[in-house]
């Protein structure tokens, strides 16, 4: 089979994967979250969030109406031909899987507010590209609802308050978000590199997984403190209160410039939907996040 | 806080008897109204004219559904709830007006919704956001549209529902305003946590 074709298959099906049926990570961390929520009101919506994506499970439907604007993340291995091909293959892939799956037409043209009809548009499908050694291809999908980004923040602190000031302003925004990104989210966090970067790094750590914590001791235990800090809050499971505001909290950093001291926090919100699959030099497709017939 | 299931129409005294916290679940006649809709239903009442629908004693539902048609049949395929407060600016006088006894959304609503409900009688039920396949599930009909011109998500999508919830009373009857108490608890509760974290 052609790479182009592969790719777009792939690409339909790691859509569809993603819309229809939440990672185990995440299924597991709601299923834990419902049982330990001891607020009634909450307990009410995590239980209503289970039976919801139990039944778009079993029939193949998109678990929220809204199924985000997409973004790919390909880890190429350098060894790969035609990997110039990928791009228009997975643009592709979501025209089809916006008809078939069906996903809602979530890309609107800025100045005139026209909306393309198929999920495309300039830089849409976005592919975030990483070169790494082999010869494997691997396609991460995250469908990116707009509820949760509405709340993503950027803070370009004062380096004098360094890490203070950071947990200050990730605790600002959680509070500030409150009910409007459908809590239980997951938060990303990213310090330094530069304003882009920053918010760069935060949405890609929202794909890492949610029982895996951080290689590095440092993060991981600011990731706890995090954690437990925005569950503090109170907010609740869609905001009506109770002790599960955030599922996790992922941090990562980069090096920063002596003067700047940027932070960036992006939302997931319970639909934390992502799917990955390893297109392997044969031709055979490993799919990672999802158990697949 | 208790369970209650609620048939259409709903009598005022039914809705007096819930509080904050109460879970409800509806059965009968449920409409579709975003900004649009409130908009022009208002304004036929203030020229003296009647919206397509009696709604008295039925439940308003904030949502833009995705709707397809099946041979001559329309078919709910999404029907999450948006979110509310963006008709905070119609709610106080729809409720008024149109007597409509539970409004449905997501994240709440303002002081004005709030005491127009304790005044007219009525309760704002949320639903879990993004829980669009729970609420397609309960929709057991399309009954008719209203105002297509609107556009499919904008338009008066009159539905017959089993069992729709699980709905958190959130703002009841009486005066309080379950998304507003967590408000200040979080403000509360802040303090606390800026000083656990050191900041
Ligand atoms: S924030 Fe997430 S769950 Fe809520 S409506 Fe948007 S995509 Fe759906």
């Amino acid at each position: 089979m052609k790479i182009e074709t592969l790719v777009e298959d792939v690409g339909v099906k790691l859509l569809q994967l993603a819309v229809t049926k939440l990672p185990q990570d995440v299924k597991e961390s709601l299923q834990q979250a419902y049982r330990e929520e001891e607020n009634g009101a909450g307990k009410t919506q995590l239980e209503a969030i289970l039976k919801n994506i139990d039944l778009a499970e079993k029939t193949s439907t998109p678990m929220c109406q809204d199924t985000g604007v997409i973004i790919f993340y390909i880890k190429a291995g350098a060894q790969t031909q035609n990997l110039d091909k990928i791009e228009k293959a997975l643009s592709k892939a979501t025209i089809r899987a916006t008809k078939e799956v069906p996903l809602r037409p979530n890309a609107v043209n800025p100045f005139t507010q026209k909306n393309s009809g198929d999920n495309t548009g300039r830089y849409v499908p976005f592919i975030h590209w990483e070169i790494v050694s082999g010869n494997t291809i691997e396609i991460t999908v995250l469908p990116k609802g707009g509820g949760s980004e509405n709340v993503c923040s950027l803070g370009m602190i004062s380096p004098g308050t360094g890490v203070k000031g950071l947990k200050n302003f990730v605790i600002d925004t959680v509070m500030n978000a409150g009910a409007k990104p459908c809590p239980p989210n997951i938060l990303g966090v990213a310090v330094g590199g530069g304003a882009d970067i920053a918010m760069k790094l935060a949405k890609e750590a929202l794909l890492r997984p949610l029982n895996e914590s951080n290689p590095d001791p440092e993060l991981a235990k600011l990731e706890t403190e995090l954690y437990d800090a925005a569950n503090m809050t109170g907010i609740g499971p869609m905001g009506l209160g109770g002790k599960f505001t955030v599922l996790g909290v992922k941090v990562d950093y980069a090096h920063r410039h002596p003067a700047s001291y940027p932070v960036a926090v992006a939302f997931q919100c319970w639909a934390a939907r992502r799917a990955s699959a390893r297109i392997h030099a044969d031709g055979t497709v490993e799919y990672l996040t999802h158990k697949v017939m | 806080m208790a369970t209650y299931k609620l048939n259409t129409p709903i009598s005022e005294e039914e809705i007096r008897n819930l509080q904050v916290n109460d879970v409800i679940y509806i059965s009968g006649t449920m409409f579709t109204a975003r900004d649009q809709a409130h908009r022009r239903a208002l304004e036929l009442y203030k020229e003296g004219k009647k919206p397509p629908l009696e709604m008295e004693g039925l439940a308003v539902f904030h949502c833009g559904p995705i709707v397809r048609k099946e041979q001559d049949k329309w078919m709910i395929v999404a029907a999450g709830p948006t979110t509310s407060t963006r008709m905070e600016l119609f709610e106080d006088e729809f409720i008024k007006n149109f007597k409509v006894r539970v409004v449905v959304g997501k994240g709440g609503m303002g002081p004005k919704t709030t005491d127009a409900m304790k005044q007219y009688g009525a309760v704002y039920g949320a639903f879990t956001g993004g829980a669009a396949v729970l609420a397609a599930k309960a929709v057991k009909n399309v009954k008719s549209v209203e105002w297509f011109d609107l556009g499919m998500p904008e338009a008066l999508w009159i539905l017959e529902v089993e069992d729709f919830g699980p709905l958190t009373v959130a703002i009841d009857a009486h005066g309080n305003n379950l998304f507003k108490d967590v408000q200040e608890k979080v403000e509360e509760n802040k303090q606390k946590i800026y000083q656990k974290l050191g900041v």
